[in-house]
């Protein structure tokens, strides 16, 4: 049969060219020769600042390479726990719980401060509004319902507030900005704790939801008498009006990146040794209350030399030169003390029991 | 041609037999190959229903049905329940229906039976163009134009004028229910639109024709083009519905993003596909994963369940309409 036959080879032929280029296509990732390659995964919070010191890194040391990848800071922690990266990233602490059924010890690094802030739409106000904490948690209760009711006149005495009804916008994305959020309104109202509690997403009692930064600023602009919270370095980009919040000390505080550091600071002497801690409705005179650390993740002891000895020259790097890259993108510096102990914790990285630095 | 006998047993005889009648070893080649097309699909559904099934597992046997009769979603005491995303999904997609199905069959009755040449074309062009703006796009607008716009013009009146039906009531904010239904119902009509413009033009021309040889005027006529093509069109609207229950992004960024039950359409709603975006990448914890993943599962089965609703409507319909259009 030479009609059949023919088409038989032709068919032969269409296959065995196409596992060619199937093996050609699978054999085109090689990583550059020598060059150690460094994979880490986390907080979309810190991202831009994180891929600014890659870059800046890279061009000092060409043979390392580092890539990151913003997944979110609850994807950081599973993803180390599971060693699928040499280093998490995350702007929560791990929950004991969490740590224990990691395979080795973790060490949480902070690398740079974060806040959150009230952004709100009211017009014709000439002041930036000022907000006690009771009321800030009860705004988000639902429990103050207008935006001229007698508790919130009593902190913006000669303010004319409109007799009208608040809407609040939240995160509708799971995110560290929620966390730290009720984080705070956590700890300054039981009842919140109690009814809605602490977390990357929680069952809002009242309000719309907005995804992102973007989405909850895009509706707060959009709609007369919202009020949204946002992260301080999206608020301050953006011209946001942004809410003075009494802090612990009495004293309402603007959000900048000096009150942010403050906040740290004033936490020093609850800031245990391996510095899990939350630093909202901190104690300091000048410390911002809505106030967070966002942490690297990583593991005490490397199984990897090479690897570990990069990440720990890095991660040196970063709480040292990289500071300098801080302040133009608007996250907050670490105060010297928390330096000196992310260096310790640095330090104390090892791979196979000898030191890395 | 002839096949070459006294080899092989009966069984590779038949088969050969079954792959290539004629006996050509390239047509059963071919005939294997689009088989195994044809089996890709089937193995892709079984195999997002098993993968769904299997990760949802500590979730499904946690909650079981409970899950779908809870409207509370509550991430921090680990308390999940499906019902007000359920709600969300149907209600959005509905609303969405019900605006784009007459604004759908209007475009395409006027561009295949009335619009001469000159309009068909750019107006044609610029349905497609909007089946082909991304949903983000749509998202952005819906923001920054849309619920302004019913804030302000369209939802006030309707409190005003419907205010005692219970569809239309509570505070404004022009975002909500009825906003995400009608972002979708815009993201929807050039996909109707387009198809069932496809199908009236493959009615035959003989059927206008007879038609209006029997003295039929123009909107008789057309009834009889539509009778014609109501299974098209139904397929259409099939496949509106399929993208409206599924989309994610532009929904997210109009409904409000709440998970509650409320009839009224001014109040914040949510979707299946809406929260499984935004919560995923944060979820942490098993049972939470767990419970995301089932929704994942449970709007397959909603899209499953709806586009079944679907398609028996349809053929009772057609089997109806067909019917007494070729009685009269």
């Amino acid at each position: 049969m030479p009609l059949s036959s023919k088409s038989l080879r032709l068919s032969a032929f269409v296959v065995i060219s196409t596992c060619t280029l199937i093996a050609l296509a699978c054999s085109g990732n090689k990583t550059g020769g020598g060059a150690v390659k460094l994979q880490g995964a986390g907080a979309t919070y810190p991202n831009p600042l994180y891929q600014k010191w890659i870059s800046e890194y890279e061009k000092l040391h060409p043979n390392v390479l580092i890539d990151y990848q913003s997944i979110g800071s609850g994807g950081g922690q599973k993803q180390i726990r599971e060693q699928t990266v040499d280093f998490g990233a995350s702007d929560s602490f791990m929950s004991d719980q969490d740590l224990k059924s990691a395979p080795g010890e973790l060490l949480h690094i902070p690398m740079v401060l974060g806040a959150v802030v009230l952004t709100y739409n009211l017009q014709g106000l000439p002041q930036p509004l000022r907000f006690s904490p009771d009321v800030v948690a009860d705004i988000f209760l639902g429990k103050i319902r207008r935006w001229d009711d007698p508790r919130i006149k009593a902190d913006n005495a000669g303010v004319n507030l409109p007799a009208a009804d608040i809407t609040i916008v939240h995160r509708s994305d799971g995110s560290g900005t929620t966390g730290v959020w009720t984080d705070y309104l956590g700890k300054i109202s039981t009842e919140w704790k109690q009814k809605v509690g602490v977390g990357v997403s929680v069952n809002w009692p009242v309000g719309v939801g907005g995804k992102g930064n973007e989405g909850v600023t895009g509706q707060v602009k959009q709609t007369p008498n919202t009020i949204g919270y946002v992260e301080l370095i999206y608020a301050l980009q953006n011209n946001l009006p942004v809410g003075l919040i009494k802090n612990k000390s009495g004293n309402f505080v603007p959000a900048s990146l000096d009150s942010v550091s403050a906040a740290a600071a004033g936490a020093l002497a609850d800031t245990p040794d391996d510095l899990r801690v939350s630093i909202t409705d901190s104690p300091g005179a000048n410390a911002y209350p809505v106030s967070s650390y966002t942490y690297i993740l990583a593991y005490k002891d490397q199984k990897d030399a090479t690897k570990g000895k990069a990440l720990v020259d890095y991660l040196w790097w970063c709480i040292h030169d990289g500071e300098k890259f801080t302040g133009d993108l608007k996250y907050a510096p670490l105060p010297a003390d928390i330096v000196k102990r992310a260096e310790a914790k640095i330090n104390s990285i090892t791979s196979g029991g000898t030191p890395l630095r | 041609m002839k096949r070459v006998n006294g080899q092989g047993s009966p069984l590779s005889e038949s088969l050969l037999r079954l792959l290539s009648p004629t006996g050509n070893v390239g047509d059963g080649v071919f005939r294997l190959l689009m088989f195994a097309a044809g089996l890709l699909v089937v193995v892709i559904v079984l195999g997002m229903i098993i993968g769904l099934a299997t990760h949802s597992e500590l979730s499904l046997r946690q909650f079981g049905f409970g899950f779908l009769r809870s409207s509370t979603w509550d991430p921090v005491n680990g308390q999940f329940g499906a019902l007000a995303f359920i709600y969300g999904t149907v209600a959005s997609s509905l609303i969405a229906l019900l605006i784009s199905v007459p604004l759908s069959l209007g475009i395409a009755i006027f561009l295949v039976e009335q619009a001469p040449p000159i309009i068909a074309r750019p107006i044609t062009f610029l349905v497609e163009l909007l089946a082909a703006i991304p949903s983000v796009v749509y998202g952005v607008w819906g923001i920054f134009v849309l619920a302004p716009f019913l804030r302000e013009r369209v939802e006030p009146s309707l409190a005003r004028s419907f205010g005692s039906l219970p569809f239309f009531q509570g505070p404004i904010t022009g975002i909500g229910l009825l906003t995400g239904g009608i972002i979708l119902a815009i993201m929807i009509t050039p996909i109707i639109s387009a198809v069932a413009r496809d199908v009236l033009a493959a009615v035959p021309n003989t059927q206008r024709e007879a038609a209006l040889a029997l003295g039929a005027t123009k909107w008789e006529t057309t009834r009889v083009v539509l009778i014609n093509g109501a299974p098209g069109i139904a397929g259409a609207i099939i496949l509106g519905l399929g993208r409206a229950l599924g989309e994610t992004m532009a929904v997210t960024m109009v409904i409000g993003n709440r998970a509650e039950i409320s009839f009224s359409l001014f109040q914040p709603s949510y979707t299946l596909a809406s929260v499984i975006a935004n919560e995923f990448t944060e979820a942490t914890g098993d049972i939470y994963l767990s419970a995301l993943i089932e929704l994942g599962l449970i709007l397959f089965l909603v899209t499953f369940v709806v586009n079944a609703i679907a398609r028996l409507l349809v053929w009772r319909v057609t089997r109806t309409t067909v019917g007494a259009g070729m009685a009269a």
